[in-house]
């Protein structure tokens, strides 16, 4: 296990390793994203209550729980970066953000596209709405941080210490529904016991669920390898691997 | 009910736009990280050009 680690904090060993885990990656999540999607629109029945707007929930739910997964990912892989000196940590910090502001951002506009027939508004100054929308103002804000400085290396470190601030806001996105009074509904898949949904509803939602974690690793991988190249631009494998 | 499907028992107006909304995201997200690694590839190609021609 240790080995692992210690072999993929190397950067050319990580770019290989992420260039090989791509298409793996990307194979599961068209095969899981396929079958949601078809047996989510087509064979799961109405909901009772909201009729067939309910579908959006199998964009909408996938969206909001890799908003938080990348957002996880990209602190912790700073936070390695920061303690242990890593730089490919930076380098998966770096690539893990847009990825999870364009989920972010997808996840409010399908909410606010679900919201408007549901509770009659595209926006309310909801907690579940707001901190999530909070998520996406940090995002940015690690982006242009890291951008902010002449020295990358400066950068990264100011990217991934208010990347690793930032991280409070994931548990309040999370609880939010259960903490304050709130118009969003709240858990129905990740319950303790039994899931509030009937299978015929959960089975392409799950499908959708892992086909998007599998979709952020195989981006996350085609990503941090560019990410690594900018870094390590300099040294002779870099080099080798250009000039042949 | 093919007509019922695309109907999407009057929410097509929302339902469609989320998905096609969703799906952009997706492709964008393809397509943005294979332009940001032949990009990071087309930099570093320069830095070793600049660096053969400062040592010729």
């Amino acid at each position: 296990m240790w080995t692992w680690f210690y072999k993929l904090a190397s950067p050319p060993h990580a770019y290989r390793s992420a260039a090989a885990m791509a298409p793996w990656f990307l194979a599961a999540a068209a095969v899981m994203i396929v079958y949601g999607l078809v047996d989510g629109l087509v064979f799961a029945p109405p909901d009772y209550q909201q009729g067939d707007a309910f579908r959006i929930v199998y964009v909408h739910a996938p969206s909001a729980w890799l908003s938080l997964f990348a957002y996880t990912t990209m602190a912790v892989a700073g936070g390695i970066a920061l303690i242990w000196r890593i730089k490919v940590g930076y380098a998966v910090a770096a690539a893990a953000a847009p990825i999870g502001a364009s989920f972010t951002l997808a996840a409010l506009a399908t909410g606010s596209l679900w919201g408007r027939p549901m509770w009659g508004t595209y926006w309310a100054w909801d907690p579940r709405l707001t901190s999530e929308l909070i998520l996406l103002f940090l995002y940015f804000g690690v982006i242009s941080l890291r951008q902010a400085f002449e020295d990358p290396a400066r950068g990264d470190r100011a990217a991934a210490l208010l990347g690793l601030v930032g991280v409070v806001n994931v548990p309040i996105v999370h609880f939010s529904v259960y903490w304050w009074n709130s118009l969003h509904q709240g858990g129905t898949v990740m319950r303790l016991g039994k899931p509030h949904m009937a299978p015929s509803m959960l089975w392409p939602l799950l499908a959708m669920l892992f086909g998007f974690m599998c979709f952020f690793g195989a981006v996350l991988c085609m990503r941090v390898r560019g990410e690594i190249l900018d870094r390590e631009r300099q040294s002779a494998w870099v080099r080798e691997l250009v000039g042949a | 009910m093919h007509r019922d499907f695309w109907a999407m028992g009057g929410y097509a107006f929302f339902v469609w736009p989320s998905i096609g909304l969703a799906i952009g995201v997706l492709i964008w997200n393809i397509l943005s990280a294979r332009r940001h690694h032949a990009r990071a590839l087309v930099r570093a190609r320069r830095a070793l050009a600049m660096a053969r021609s400062e040592t010729t």
